[in-house]
């Protein structure tokens, strides 16, 4: 067992990065919370609530914050999702609770979800005050979780707050998986992760890194413990197939992101490309920007409006002044040891565009962001079903084709946001716990 | 081109709208600044006994991110030496001769003292005197405010006092404190009254700090009851009024008081039979420049109303405000809900459930709940049938918790969230008029303008009041009593 406290003190990082990803969306006052909050219409069976993943009740958390009731407030929300600051900072709100407010109807203006959560959930954390839950009585019930993501987390939360003992055994150093190591800087601090994850760890969960789980590892799991839980997320980004993509000067976005927010990159060179043109390959391209890059383009094989990153990430991307080149396909990579310039052909696309977007651009870092692969490799041989690499479960309660094994997050719901993982995990700890016939201890 | 100019109790006004006698009329340079803002006339703070305040003196009730719906303030008369005010007072109506300044007078209840005090005021130069009877802190513990106020009597009495010194107009301000207001204001009218006004504060305790424990406002560690005032007492003052303005026995030209601070309450104090309205706390919260629009709105109002000058309206409103027995049961109404202009907040939804007659449902098509889902309704723990036949809201809550729901890909699988279409016809309710009584709840919690409106329907009956259907029964009863051989 190793130790489960303590991580946001471990926190790598540094302060030059700190300073160059400060918040995109600042904290708000106290005053402007207030305001903020008493504008909410306390909607009956509000939409807001239905959009968030893990529903969480919403009039409720912002009428407590207007009452002065921060405390209660911050317990609503942790109600629903144990990692309701992470989601704060880091969910598309856009689409998500304040996409779907009903003051968008009325005067266009939806109240500012989101930041009212951090507010409420900075609140307590600044007030020192444990997590507002007790784990539950000790049923002598045990299930692993494979990976220490969002999704695990949320798992992990359920299951200990019914008793039940949960084993998370994670491939890195530190705990959050993406959410720690993933989310960019000025919505998500890697700290800030680090410290929603300790609070979390007071329900007693413990942590088992460095230790990465093969096919007769998990099998040992499997015999040792009442239940599998498999958050591992999805693997590597994908590669783009053509000569020399293993030379200096060839990186992927994940990697990028995970290395500037631990602090082990704090510059890149002055042109970069990012390949690619959802949502991590927005977050790399702006990251180049903050690293001190000069010029930033964007390479994606069809147009704007096939894009697959939000409308909001592609705005934020024009105004850090990142390029965008449309219709094209790398078809050479250039340079002896390092690349120097990327050869594009173009794609399919109006014939207007065509011609001119054949062209080579001066590149000194080049950034793949195409998507990422599955890693559930370990799973072949039918111990549970997959589809193209995707576990495959039932949505209402994360059980896999294998009684015994359930799962949640990227891998099995294709790699959506860290709520999407948090609900995905709420829901199956509660599925374990009901196949594990153990009550609720604290309902 | 309508004129807010107007004669009150013989006085003549620039307009309406005058300084109610408190701390904006404190003093003669407040109350000259006061006219050049554009008030038409200025109670000065009241006049008489030495006092001495205590600090602090206010505290207010806000309501959402509003500051002072409800004011209060355990402050006395002047503070100032009477001849000081009494030099002011000159000052200003030789500086504004137009314009009009009331003394506020409060004295012990001693004829002489009153005669003294209405000689030296008059003499002054004011145009008028107003007797507060009202002041419900402080000053009624020595025998004088409300302690007369309340008492019809002694208010009787006094007001004969200064009717006998008195040249100008005499008006007596009026307590709320009290449980009927006609019996004073029938006092004063028999003692020889000119005008009334009301009203003065009501009795209150606004707030109690939690941390201390102490009520508000706090005068080391205590407090005292005080008077409360602005916007929160409005329709409290505007039904006394109305009660005064209705009685023949009362009524007198009326200054109309208590949470003015725009032109529709002034209009509204009017409309009950105000001949002018005086202002405290909105003057206090915004300064005197709130004058300008409560002039230009209410000269606005009255061209589109065509009214030439207050006396058109004044008044118009009294006839349609009748006793109960006398509404007409047969009038009926029901609640429409406007899809276009509906955002689907549910307010409706949750207020006739819970506060009316649980006839609105959420059952419209596109999603909306068809069939009854098992909730936390305890009746169905118990195996009751669910009482109205309808999801409950608990059921509704039940079938929401269950829906999973995911963050949308772009491109892929964008819903209706954020497109900027409108709302999602399972989100606007729907009311069941057969059950629907028209109590106007849902139109009052609805957040969109015009969205719920109440519509006639028509019962086909002839208008009917209680008044009418017991007299009509007592009348069945008397012939079938009469009709009956065994009595
Ligand atoms: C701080 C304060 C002091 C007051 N002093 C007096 C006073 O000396 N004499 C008086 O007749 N009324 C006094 N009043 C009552 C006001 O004249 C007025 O009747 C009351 O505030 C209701 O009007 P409003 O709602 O516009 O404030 C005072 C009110 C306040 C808030
Ligand atoms: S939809 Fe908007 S107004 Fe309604 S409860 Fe949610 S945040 Fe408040
Ligand atoms: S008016 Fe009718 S629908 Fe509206 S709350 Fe009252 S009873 Fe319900
Ligand atoms: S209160 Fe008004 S806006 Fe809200 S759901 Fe009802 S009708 Fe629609």
């Amino acid at each position: 067992m190793s130790t489960s406290t303590g991580f946001f003190e471990k926190a790598p990082g540094s302060p030059e990065i700190a300073e160059r990803f400060a918040d995109l969306h600042p904290p708000l006052t106290p005053v402007a919370a207030m305001i903020e909050a008493n504008r909410c219409l306390y909607c009956f069976d509000a939409p807001c609530m239905a959009a968030c993943p893990t529903h969480i009740d919403v009039p409720k958390f912002i009428k407590k914050i207007a009452s002065d009731n921060l405390e209660g407030s911050a317990r609503t929300i942790l109600d629903a999702n144990i990692l309701g600051a992470s989601c704060s900072r880091a969910c598309p709100v856009e689409v998500l609770c304040e996409g779907s407010c009903v003051l968008n109807h009325h005067n266009s203006r939806p109240i500012e979800i989101g930041r009212l959560q951090r507010f409420a959930m900075d609140a307590l954390h600044a007030s020192g005050a444990p997590l507002p839950f007790e784990p539950g009585k000790d049923t002598g019930k045990r299930v692993a979780l494979i990976g220490a993501g969002p999704a695990s987390l949320a798992c992990a939360a359920e299951l200990r707050r019914r008793g039940i003992q949960a084993d998370l055994f994670d491939a890195r150093a530190l705990p959050g998986g993406l959410n720690t190591y993933g989310i960019a800087e000025y919505k998500l601090p890697l700290v800030e992760s680090l410290r929603e994850i300790d609070m979390l760890t007071q329900l007693g969960v413990d942590f088992h890194f460095n230790t990465v789980i093969d096919a007769r590892a998990l099998d040992d799991l499997e015999a040792r413990y009442d239940a599998v839980f498999l958050g591992v997320g999805l693997g590597a980004i994908r590669k783009l197939g053509i000569a020399g993509e293993e030379r200096a000067g060839v990186t992927n976005a994940l990697d990028m992101i995970a290395e500037y927010k631990s602090g082990t990159m704090t510059s890149v060179p002055a042109r970069v490309a990012v390949i690619g043109a959802g949502n991590t390959a927005i977050d790399a391209a702006i990251a180049a920007v903050r690293l001190g890059a000069t010029e930033v383009t964007m390479i994606y094989r069809r147009g704007p409006e096939s894009m697959s990153a939000f409308t909001f990430e592609y705005e934020h991307a024009k105004q850090e002044g990142v390029r965008f080149l449309w219709h094209v396909v790398p078809s050479e990579l250039i340079g002896e040891e390092s690349i120097t310039s990327l050869r594009l052909a173009p794609n399919l696309g109006p014939p207007a565009h065509r011609s001119e977007n054949a062209c080579e651009v001066a590149v000194d870092l080049l950034v793949l962001a195409i998507g990422q692969g599955t890693h559930t490799e370990f799973l072949d041989g039918g111990k549970v079903e997959l589809e193209r690499g995707r576990i495959v479960v039932s949505r209402a309660t994360g059980q896999t084709s294998n009684a015994k094994y359930f799962a949640g997050g990227d891998c099995a719901n294709g790699g959506r946001e860290v709520v999407d993982a948090v609900a995905d995990g709420k829901r199956a700890g509660i599925g374990i716990a009901n196949y594990l016939e153990v009550a609720h201890a604290n309902a | 081109m309508p004129t807010l100019e107007t004669t009150f109790a013989g006085i003549k006004c620039l307009n309406p709208f005058w300084l109610a006698s408190a701390p904006p009329t404190n003093c003669g340079e407040q109350i000259m600044r006061a006219f050049d803002a554009g008030w038409g006339g200025a109670v000065w703070k009241t006049i008489g006994a030495p006092v001495t305040n205590v600090s602090s003196r206010y505290s207010s009730i806000d309501w959402s991110n509003q500051r002072m719906m409800g004011f209060n303030n355990i402050e006395l008369i002047s503070d100032r030496p009477t001849e000081v005010n009494l030099r002011e007072i000159a000052e200003v109506k030789k500086r504004y001769p137009k314009h009009v300044v009331i003394a506020s007078l409060m004295v012990e209840s001693k004829r002489e003292t009153w005669h003294d005090i209405v000689q030296r005021v008059e003499d002054a130069g004011a145009d008028g005197l107003e007797l507060n009877f009202g002041c419900p802190h402080g000053m009624s513990e020595r025998g004088m405010g409300s302690a007369v106020g309340q008492v019809p009597e002694y208010c009787e009495e006094i007001t004969g006092w200064v009717k006998e010194k008195a040249r100008t107009p005499v008006v007596v301000k009026l307590t709320p404190n009290i449980s009927d207001i006609r019996m004073p204001a029938r006092a004063a009218k028999r003692g020889g009254a000119d005008a009334l006004s009301a009203i003065n504060t009501i009795n209150s305790i606004t707030s109690i700090d939690l941390e201390t424990l102490q009520p508000r406002p706090n005068v080391d560690g205590k407090s005292s009851h005080g008077g409360y005032c602005g916007p929160a007492v409005k329709p409290i003052a505007l039904n006394m009024v109305q009660q005064v303005m209705s009685d023949p026995l009362a009524a007198l030209p009326m200054s109309g008081i208590g949470g003015i601070g725009s032109w529709q309450d002034a209009a509204e104090f009017i409309l009950l039979g105000s001949g002018t309205v005086q202002v405290c706390t909105a003057a206090m919260h915004y300064g005197y420049r709130i004058v300008e629009d409560m002039s230009d709105g209410l000269l606005a109002w009255m061209r589109r109303k065509g009214y030439e000058t207050i006396d058109d309206f004044r008044g118009l409103s009294l006839p349609n405000v009748r006793e109960w027995k006398n509404l007409n049961l047969n009038f009926r109404v029901v609640a429409e809900i406007h899809a276009d202009k509906c955002i689907g907040c549910q307010l409706c939804y949750t207020a006739c459930w819970d506060g009316a007659h649980q006839c609105i449902h959420l059952d419209r098509a596109d999603g909306g709940m068809q069939t009854l889902v098992k909730g936390t309704d305890p009746r169905y723990e118990h195996g009751e049938p669910n009482p109205h036949g309808m999801p409950t809201p608990a059921m509704v809550l039940a079938k929401s918790a269950m829906v999973i729901t995911t963050t949308p890909i772009p491109k892929l699988d964008m819903s209706s969230v954020a497109s900027g279409e409108g709302t999602p016809l399972h989100r606007v309710p729907r009311v069941d008029e057969d059950e629907c009584v028209g109590c106007n709840l849902c139109s009052l919690v609805c957040p969109v303008p015009e969205c719920i409106t109440m519509e006639r329907r028509d019962t086909g009956l002839p208008p009917e009041t209680w008044e009418q259907r017991v007299a009509k029964r007592e009348a069945a009863e008397s012939v079938a009593a009469t009709g009956n051989p065994n009595l």
